[in-house]
């Protein structure tokens, strides 16, 4: 198991928290809340370790097309870039309806 | 409509999520959750085994009301850890049936319903799980006094281990064909005593002795319903207004002695145990499937 923290420059307020997803074999639970400080925090926890470039470079994309101010906490259990991608999409259009 | 409307009309059960089980048992729009993921009651033990946790360690407790009536239903998500059953998750569940067991006592009863879905209890945390567990079944035991303690078993996990023996606690039990109810499951069995005692791999013979139409049809499950939310959540209406079942499947000691005795493991397969099995009258709630018995 690892740990990964990452943070992003976020100005939007988050309207509601969200919570999508499941920490089963090739998915994972995305928790995504209102953050105060005006960035937004990741934090993952990974089943899989020796990945952090690959997360690293899912959520400088997703952080280009999303400026919540929110902390995202990712309990991960093998999922693919694409499968954190969509999690990630899902959550965000749950904090928003 | 032909078969094939009937199969795209059905909202299958089974493919959803222990949240969206639970809430499609419920009224609409009268759930409620509690210690929900934002209240990270998190397993203490997983992450020093270097496993990761899920925020809510796989048990959803869902309060809202059944047909009007206040109603908790308890649902176990199977694709986190096999459902499996460990301190905190264990603990969710037993808490809750007993904080309805007082409301029930005094004088406000609540339906509860449980969706198993669980290989049993989850082995990284051993007796701790082990021990919940039989919390979880002197909890059915006291509640099913005042209620009607409702077990589903949907599939595609099933349900073993000491969370077999809290189903078959149940007032009712409700299974789908899809559905497996067994002490140890069959990759146990083949595991422990050889492929010669149990082929895990020949899926025809494990449902046919462990599957929600053989438990139907033997007495041990109350009803065979189809793989429909709508159809499980009537089921689950049905069987909450029946009111509380005396005495109980797990009462019946006599019966079941003598049932048991007459069993020849020599020669027993799964059609001569229904015929010396089959419960004596529908006793069941809700309907019973036409091919189920």
């Amino acid at each position: 198991m690892e740990r990964l923290n990452f943070e992003y420059p976020a100005h939007e307020p988050v309207k509601q928290r969200a919570h999508v997803g499941v920490v089963g074999s090739g998915d994972l639970e995305v928790l995504l809340s209102p953050h105060e400080g005006g960035c937004a925090q990741v934090v993952v926890k990974t089943s899989v370790d020796g990945y952090g470039q690959i997360w690293k470079s899912v959520l400088d994309r997703f952080f280009t097309r999303y400026a919540g101010a929110a902390r995202i906490e990712i309990n991960d259990f093998g999922a693919t870039p694409g499968v954190v991608a969509l999690r990630l999409a899902e959550a965000v259009e749950a904090s928003e309806s | 409509m032909s078969a094939y409307d009937v199969f795209l009309e059905r909202r299958s059960f089974i493919e959803l999520g222990a949240r969206e089980r639970a809430r499609a048992i419920l009224d609409e729009g009268s759930m409620r959750e509690l210690l929900g993921p934002f209240d990270h009651l998190e397993s203490p033990w997983l992450p020093l085994q270097d496993i990761v946790c899920q925020a809510d360690d796989g048990v959803i407790i869902a309060k809202g009301t059944l047909a009007g009536h206040a109603a908790v239903v308890l649902a176990i998500e199977s694709a986190f850890q096999g459902g499996s059953i460990g301190e905190v998750s264990g603990t969710k569940i037993a808490a809750t049936l007993e904080l309805a067991l007082r409301e029930c006592e005094a004088g406000r009863p609540v339906w509860p319903v449980i969706l198993f879905e669980t290989g049993g209890v989850r082995l990284q945390e051993a007796n701790l799980g082990l021990a919940v567990i039989a919390e979880i079944q002197s909890a059915i035991v006291a509640l099913r006094r005042h209620v009607p303690v409702v077990g589903v078993i949907a599939g595609m996990v099933g349900c073993f281990g000491g969370m077999s023996l809290a189903a078959a606690l149940c007032s009712y039990l409700i299974m789908t064909r899809q559905g497996r109810l067994g002490m140890n499951g069959p990759e146990v069995i083949e595991q422990e005593a050889g492929i010669q005692e149990l082929d895990s791999g020949d899926r025809r013979l494990i449902w046919s002795l462990i599957g929600g139409e053989q438990r139907a049809a033997t007495g041990l499950a109350d009803a065979l319903i189809e793989d429909d939310a709508q159809q499980i959540a009537e089921a689950v209406r049905a069987a909450c207004a029946h009111g509380p079942v005396a005495p109980a499947r797990s009462e019946q000691v006599e019966k079941y002695l003598k049932l048991l005795d007459a069993v020849d493991p020599a020669t027993i397969d799964s059609t001569s145990m229904r015929l010396s099995w089959q419960p004596a009258h529908a006793a069941a709630p809700g309907h019973v499937t036409q091919e189920g018995v």
